[in-house]
């Protein structure tokens, strides 16, 4: 019994750091553009057949499967904030939805159309290797996954903590007026943050193309996943969707295990709402406080 | 002298409201031109619109000889001309040596960040005794302070400055203006926005007087506090 919980939980956090990972995307969109982005899940199914196809069709190395989708991710994001996401910074809430669902829609009919409804899955030896330590049995290719997440994760904020171009998205974020009034390319940085958002979405969506079959309707199950890790984790705050991704992990794992499979989901509305009525800021409240 | 900022007959509003309505002024190398006007007479739509910030509907802004009008905010900052703008604007949850080095993220002055931070220390010795501090926490005087800096980290060739003394203590407004007369005697050419009629005008070559987005008055500093119109209206006598 105990080795059965343990073994949840230790898969709960090697899957919720994949989730963190998709989760600091979504929030970094959000944190500096007050955009959410609802085809973020989308942007993993398309790192999940990238993934697919450079590795099983295309027979490059794990690794470099990954790169590929971080690049092509980060310059699809980057291409398309600069054509038309900044065209929408400014509008109304309602009218960015539009944009955001018509994108996710779009890409799940192309994925429908290229790659079929079908499920499509890495078949690879690497996929059945395990570390043993002591009762824990370890999937080698999720523990991998997790590690590359968490090191994007930390590197990112690093990143956007030291670098002069991470502190302008800082600022962008925290005072676009100021921001503007300096000379700071407000539509240079919302682009690199789209591309930085993206990213972490495709990155996260190769990182498990070995671990699930990937079809393209995945994606509405991502999305909502990411914007309970956001909402329990706190709008904005990268801590909170490292936290949060962990938390969710962790808590679907153990559900499987306690109750059901199908129980995932269930349990996570409930965390939700808990965190919604006791804490409805979130775990963490983001020190930025808007524009 | 040379002309280094030549605004002529500009229009520029908000949502098709015109807030300005045929200014025209200059700023020759070297000067310090004040505009002053009481509140909501259009001053900070005055920066607003030669930065790019807010759409020229009609007229022409000339920089250094080359037409800048309605030109991207970042263009005409890399241009040579930043400001510390109205309610300063500063990023308050970064430290004031991060508010001072974005100063710097223009391509004309990264180069030279270490350079020119090191100047604004000097010129704001109490800065760099902070300078990991959030400026968020910082008293008015010293976020005004910050604001200056960082246009100033921009090596700029003019700059603009809105309503430095706005909200600040009376020694701070002393303190302020005297700063800005130095920052002038070190050759900085500057366009003063102040409510603060008196200093503004006493430490300006030149000066503008703006009513309901128009400019009613102009003339050499001294010859506008001798003004009875100015007297009467922004000074009180
Ligand atoms: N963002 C804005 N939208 C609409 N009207 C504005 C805006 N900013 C200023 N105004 C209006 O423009 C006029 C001039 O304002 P402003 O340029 O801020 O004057 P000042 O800086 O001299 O106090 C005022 O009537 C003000 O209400
Ligand atoms: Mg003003």
């Amino acid at each position: 019994m105990v080795e059965l919980y343990a073994n949840a939980i230790v898969n709960g956090l090697l899957i919720g750091a994949i989730y963190a990972l998709v989760a600091t995307g979504l929030n970094i969109i959000f944190g500096v553009m007050r955009v959410v982005n609802f085809a973020h899940g989308e942007m993993v199914v398309i790192g999940m057949y990238i993934g697919y196809a450079c590795w099983q069709l295309l027979g490059l190395p794990p690794w470099a499967s990954v790169l590929v989708a971080m690049i092509a991710m980060f310059a699809a994001g980057y291409l398309f904030q600069r054509a038309i996401g900044n065209e929408f910074v400014d509008k109304p809430q309602h009218v960015q939805f539009v944009l955001y669902i018509g994108l996710a829609l779009a890409i799940t009919g192309l994925h429908a159309i290229i790659f079929g409804p079908d499920p499509r899955g890495i078949q690879s030896a690497a996929s059945f290797a395990t570390y043993r330590i002591g009762p824990l049995r370890i999937d080698a290719t999720r523990l991998h996954a997790a590690a590359a997440a968490l090191v994007i994760v930390f590197g990112l904020w690093a990143w956007l903590r030291y670098s002069l171009t991470g502190k302008a998205m800082h600022a962008a974020a925290e005072n676009l007026t100021g921001g503007k009034a300096i000379g700071i390319r407000i539509t240079h940085i919302f682009a690199l943050t789209a591309g930085i958002g993206m990213a972490c979405a495709g990155t996260a969506g190769a990182l498990i193309a070995p671990l699930y079959d990937t079809n393209p309707y995945l994606s509405s199950e991502f999305t909502l996943t990411a914007f309970i890790i956001v909402i329990v984790g706190g709008l904005a705050s990268l801590p909170g969707a490292l936290v949060g991704g962990l938390l969710i992990g962790v808590s679907e794992a153990l559900a499987a295990v306690m109750i059901s499979p199908s129980a995932k989901s269930f349990v996570s509305y409930c965390l939700l709402l808990i965190v919604i009525l006791v804490r409805p800021q979130g775990l963490f409240s983001a020190r930025r406080t808007g524009r | 002298m040379t002309r280094l900022l030549d605004i002529q007959d500009l229009t520029a509003g908000y949502n098709g409201v015109t807030v300005l309505s045929g200014v025209s002024l200059h700023v020759d190398e070297g000067e310090t031109v004040a505009v002053v006007g009481a509140n909501g007479a259009g001053k900070t739509t005055l920066i607003r619109a030669i930065a790019g910030m807010v759409h020229a509907t009609s007229g022409i802004v000339t920089f250094s000889g080359t037409n800048i009008t309605n030109q991207p905010t970042d263009r005409i900052c890399e241009a040579g001309i930043a400001q510390s703008p109205e309610g300063r604007q500063l990023f308050v949850s970064l430290s004031i040596e991060d508010n001072l080095r974005l100063g710097a993220i223009l391509k004309r002055a990264r180069a030279r960040t270490d350079d020119n931070l090191a100047r604004v220390f000097d010129l704001f010795p109490k800065l760099k005794a902070r300078r990991h501090q959030l400026a968020g926490t910082l008293s008015g005087g010293e976020q005004q302070m910050v604001a200056i800096g960082r246009a100033l980290m921009a090596e700029p060739k003019v700059v603009m400055l809105d309503e430095p003394s706005l909200g600040l203590a009376p020694v701070m407004v002393d303190l302020m203006f005297d700063t800005i007369a130095d920052l002038n005697k070190q050759g900085m050419s500057i366009l003063l926005v102040e409510q603060n009629t008196g200093e503004s005008l006493a430490l300006s070559s030149r000066g503008y007087v703006l009513e309901n987005g128009s400019v009613v008055l102009q003339g050499t500093g001294e010859a506008l506090l001798q003004d009875d119109r100015v007297r009467k209206a922004y000074l009180g006598l």
